[in-house]
Order: structure tokens, then sequence, then C-alpha cells
């Protein structure tokens, strides 16, 4: 074989892998909502509801003080469902899929990240959807420089997203407790990152016993501090005389995420590695 | 030997006995110091296989064949040796493994064959001779949860067959669908042997593996009991299973006096040995026959069987005490037919020797087949009187 027709069967190779993954993306999009009036639609009913839900919550009964707490919710929020749905449904991805494995042989590679995409076109969606709604009740603080806080916190977001599920859609297949623990440390999660609640109601006892960059080595904790600096963008001093925002700045947010980023790539090679060696075996766990 | 499209090197698979596999932590945990019993699907096997072979691959139920193509597939690892393959691969393990019954046929033909490694773009060139094949051009765009079974492994034989493989691993599918469905399939096997394309095929249909394959090896508890002529190996098979005939009288005469020889299939008297004969070849078989003094006496007269697998005899050659030497020493007997009957497939020839009382003295079936290729399936209008003739000559 010479060389071109190497380079020319791997271009053929890697473009087959990216069809593949479309597609089944793809498909876990129409057999969801395959059926329903409608479709689509229905993918912006949970954060709706969870809206309604929180808001109800914490400007009614607990009263938060957060201005406008739909947007501030839905800025940390989304990025958060787009974490933590990837995750379990990646972790499902090998052993639901068995048939497949055990009867076709194909890169086993593209399960886990057809988890993340599809919870990712969700996310994307979700995220326009918002910034619509921003602008047209006239809030408009959304547009602002900041805005460039997106590009590294999503990068960061998606790199310990696909890392983790590699890693736990991996182990769930030797170790089905997997799904288990999961789901506990994702419903855990939700509340340890400052979602629902602002961040500076955290760092003013975190501060007293010097964790706060230990906060900080949870990825999705800078995530999600960023995504509020570049979508709610204000920064709100409450009653209690806390900051709504992590900090008004830039570089906070770029320091926080580049600890992410360090952390993440970790867990993607971890991951990565994970996978690749346990995925010899899949076909025969299964 | 041609170009080697696998090789399979000492390869041994051994499974975990699935009650003692743990899948939970604490399994594991409380486990752990539990030697778990262990079961080899398979057992050292090593086999060459080598460019446009088709072999064919039988065994009992658990004799280890899907578990040698899985490995082979690439999609098991083998617990110790090595398998190579050269060339693409596609395997056909479960026709319409990955299909959806909520997408259309449409869209399952799309993501199908993504899944065995075609572009889109390939795709688009094949749908509709993938459809065409699958005869569902009026369903194609309805969900295939409302296909029927016969349908459903039409679609996902048409689209594995479209993949253009270089080696085509193929488990038990065939039996599903319909006649005519597998007459096509066949057709498609036949057009992937003529270009010059591997073929691993695993059957329990003994007829057609005798058939398709110019090779067949036989699994036994995950250890290779034979690897040769397909005629060879399904009778294997069969005594394996029981299904066999036995056998009543031993290959010597009682008291030695009885040798046989070479065994020759031509296509002319006294001609060159050939393997494969087309349709209406003529058919010469001769055996080196040497007589003790006694059983020159008692012989009266031979016949020889042409036998398909299974040892159905499909016709019979006698030839009478006249033709015979009557005397001891080595002969070359001959057995001439001027046109092969219409039939198809592999066989072999057994010699019977008699007495004048029609006593069986004793008989040898040859050690290898030949093979018939026509149009025509073996039927049972066959077994008849072929015409022949027979002649003895000094050796």
């Amino acid at each position: 074989m010479t060389a071109t027709s190497i380079e020319a069967r791997s271009r053929a190779q890697s473009q087959v892998r990216r069809e593949l993954l479309v597609g089944l993306i793809r498909k876990d999009l129409k057999v969801k909502y395959q059926g329903s009036v409608l479709g689509f639609l229905w993918s912006l009913a949970n954060p709706l509801l969870l809206l309604i839900v929180y808001t109800f919550v914490f400007s009614v009964v607990l009263r938060n003080g957060i201005p406008q707490f739909g947007f501030y919710l839905l800025s940390g929020l989304l990025v958060w469902n787009m974490f933590s749905g990837s995750v379990a449904t990646a972790t499902e991805s090998v052993v639901g899929n068995s048939g497949l494995v055990k009867k076709v042989r194909f890169p086993l590679g593209i399960l886990p990240m057809t988890a993340v995409g599809f919870n990712l076109v969700h996310f994307v969606l979700q995220l326009l959807v918002l910034v619509v709604v921003m602008l047209l009740t006239g809030f408009t603080s959304v547009i602002s420089p900041a805005l460039v806080l997106l590009i590294p916190a999503l990068a960061v977001a998606l790199v310990f997203t696909v890392g983790l599920s590699y890693l736990v859609a991996a182990l769930n297949v030797r170790y089905r407790d997997t799904k288990h623990i999961v789901e506990v440390v994702l419903m855990a999660g939700f509340w340890v990152n400052p979602i629902v609640y602002s961040i500076g109601q955290v760092t003013k006892q975190l501060d007293r016993h010097g964790l706060a960059d230990v906060y900080y080595l949870n990825p999705m904790a800078g995530v999600t501090v960023a995504m509020q600096r570049a979508l709610y963008a204000k920064d709100v001093v409450l009653s209690n005389g806390t900051h709504v925002l992590a900090d008004p700045g830039y570089l906070f947010y770029f320091e926080r995420l580049g600890v992410g980023a360090v952390l993440s790539l970790l867990l993607l090679w971890l991951g990565t590695r994970t996978y690749h060696r346990l995925s010899a075996d899949f076909a025969e766990e299964l | 030997m041609a170009e080697v499209a696998i090789t399979a090197h000492e390869v041994s698979k051994r499974f975990a006995k699935h009650t003692e596999r743990a899948t939970s932590l604490k399994e594991r945990l409380v486990r752990h110091k539990v030697a778990s019993a262990d079961f080899y699907a398979l057992r050292d096997v090593s086999l060459e296989i080598a460019r446009g072979e088709t072999v064919g691959l039988i065994g009992a139920n658990g004799s280890g064949k899907s578990t040698l193509l899985k490995v082979l597939a690439g999609i098991l690892r083998p617990t110790r040796g090595t398998v190579e393959a050269r060339g693409r691969i596609a395997s056909l393990l479960e026709l319409g493994a990955g299909f959806n019954g909520e997408l259309s046929g449409r869209e399952n033909i799309y993501l199908n064959a993504s899944l065995l490694g075609l572009t889109r773009r390939e795709t688009d060139a094949l749908y509709d001779s993938i459809v065409d094949f699958a005869e569902l051009a009026e369903f194609i765009d309805n969900p295939v949860k409302h296909y029927s079974s016969g349908m459903y492994v039409r679609l996902g034989f048409a689209v594995a067959v479209h993949v253009d493989p270089d080696i085509l691993l193929i488990d038990e599918v065939l039996a599903v669908g319909d006649e005519h469905f597998q007459r096509k399939c066949l057709n498609k096997i036949t057009e992937f042997q003529d270009a010059g394309k591997t073929i691993l095929f695993v059957s329990h249909s003994a007829e057609l593996i005798e058939r398709i394959c110019s090779r067949a090896i036989l699994l036994d508890h995950g250890n290779v009991l034979f690897d040769g002529d397909p005629y060879f190996a399904v009778e294997g098979l069969q005594k394996l299973l029981g299904t066999d005939r036995p056998e009543s009288v031993p290959d010597d005469g009682p008291d030695g006096e009885v040798t046989f020889g070479d065994v020759v299939f031509s296509d002319r008297a006294g001609g060159e040995p050939v393997a494969v004969f087309p349709r209406d070849s003529p058919f010469a078989t001769s055996v080196q026959l040497t007589l003790g003094a006694a059983s020159a006496v008692a012989l009266d007269h031979v016949r020889a069987v042409v036998l398909g697998v299974g040892d159905i005899p499909i016709w019979s050659m006698p030839m009478g005490r006249d033709d015979l030497p009557g005397a001891e020493g080595t002969w070359q007997v001959e057995f001439l037919v001027p046109a092969m009957p219409r039939i198809k497939g592999r066989f072999i020839v057994i010699f019977q020797l008699f007495t004048k009382d029609d006593e069986l003295i004793t008989y040898h079936r040859t050690q290898h087949a030949f093979e018939v290729e026509s149009e025509h399936e073996v039927g049972i209008m066959d077994v008849a009187f072929t015409p022949h003739f027979a002649a003895v000559d000094p050796s």
C-alpha cells in the first residue's frame, strides 16, 4: 500500500466515524421525539419546569433576593443539564447497546460521544432560546463583551463531560454499581455548584475556612460562574452584602477555568485510556 | 499457497462461567478470592485461510464456531494467541444488528452502512441496489418495527453484502428467509467467490457447506477436529453427532488377503487425476486391487458405488465374474462413465467385493472426494443406473 492510499484510507475512516456519530445522534433524537406532536419542543419543557419550580421556591418562598432569578438560574442550569445529562446517558451507552457491541465491529469510542452529542444538541437549542427570550424581555445586559467567556467555559465543560463520560461508560460495563453511584453524585453535584443560589453565599463560608480555591477544583464550579458572568452578567449586590457574580472582571474566570481545563484534560486522558483498555472485553462482559 | 487472508495462531478463548462472573462491586470484593470455574470456548486453534477460499465452519452446538468467528472479526479478544486478517472484514453475525425499530428502512440502511464502515456518499451510490436486492422498495419509508422477520433479514443481508468486504464472515443467518431469498443470498455468495473474496461460513446445513465450500473445518469443544475436504468434515460431524451409518466390515479383508491401493478420479480411462468435473464430463475411477490366492477364488463380483455426503448412494456400477481375472496378483480395476449424471456436489466412491452368494468380502472407501459442477441439484431421481463400462487389466 502506498503512503497516499493509507492517508486516503485513514481520511475515509475518520469521515465514516464522523458520519456515524452524526447518524447515531440523529437516531437518538428521532427516536426520542418519534410520534410526539410537539416533538423537539419537549426538550424545552424540562428547563421550563425547573424554572417555574425553582423560581417559586427561591423567589417567593425562600426569597434569596436575586433579581430576575429565572435568567440567573438558567445561566448556570443549562450547562449543568448538558453535563449531567451527558454523563447519565453515557453511563448506559455501552450497556444499552449490547446488541450492537456483541454483534458488529465498529469504533466503540463512538458510544459515549453519542451521549454527549445528543445532550449538546439540546443545550445549544436551549441556550439560543434563553438568549432570545432575554432580549425579547429587555434583559439587554446579556449582550456584553463577557459573552466571550462562553468559549473557554464551554470548552472546559465539554472536555470534562467527555472525559467523565468515557470513564463511567467503561466502568459501568464491569461494575453495574457505577450507574447508581453516578446518579447520586450528579444529584449532589447539582447542589454543590452555585446554580440555584449565588456563589457569594458560598464563598463567604469558604473564605473563612480558606477553602475558596479548593471549591474550584470542581471544574463545573468554574464553568458555572463563568456562564453566569457571560449570560446573566449583572453583578447585583444582595441585601446580605454578597455579590451575585463571583467577580465583576474577566481574569478571575480565566484562572478558574485554567485550573478546570488542566483537571479536565487529566480526566479526559484517564477516561479515554480506561475506556480503550476495557473496550477490548466489552463484547464478552455484556 | 496463495496470499494469506486470515491467520490464527494458537488462539484460545476462555470465558468465566456466567454465574461466576462478578458484575457488581460487592460481588467483586466479596468473591475476590474464589477461583471462578473457567470454560474454554477455543483451545489452541491455528488456521490459515488463503485469499479467495470459501471455508465452512461446522460443529455441534457449543463447539466454538461463533466464538471463532467473533475472534476473527475482532469483536472478542483472544485469551491467548494472535489473529491477523488482511483486508476489510464484514461480519454477518446477526442480520439487522443495529437496526432500530422506530426508524424507517431508508434510515436504517444509512445507519447500518455507516456502522459497517461506509461513508454517506458510498451509501448513496449503493442505495438503489440495496433496496432492490432486499425487494423492499414499497416499504422502505415504513418503520422497520412493522417489518416481518423475513423483510428484516432481507434488509440486513442486503446492506451487509453491499459493503464490499475483502473477507466476509457469516454466522448461521441464511437459514432465515424464504427459499427464494436464500437462493438470492447464495447467488451473491457465488458472486463473491468469483470476485476472489474470502468467505468464512458457519452453517448446520451439511448440504450447504458441501455445496459452496472448498474446505471445511470441524470444531469440537473448541478444538479443530478436522480441516480439509468438506465431504469428510461433514462425515466427521455426523460421526460426532451419532447420525452416521455404522460400519459393519473392517477395511481389510478378514485374512488380510485383499489390499487396496491408490484411487484415481479422472475424466478418461487411465487419465490424470481430476478434482472438479464440469457438467456432462466423462468420469473414470480406478483403484489398485491386490488379491491373495484364496480371495481370488472367492471373489465373484465387484461393485463401485458413488456416494454423496452422509453416504447417500447416487449410482452403482457392478462388474461381473466374467470381467474379473480370477487369479491372485495386483490389478487395476477401472470404471468409466461416458457422461456424468446431472448431479452437483462432492462425492466419494466405495468399492465393494462380493462372493458368489452376495456376501461382502471387504470394501474400500476413498479418502478424498471429487466435485461435480452443475446447475442441477441432487434429486432423488438421479439415483439410478448410469451407463458405464468396466474392465480389468494387469497392473
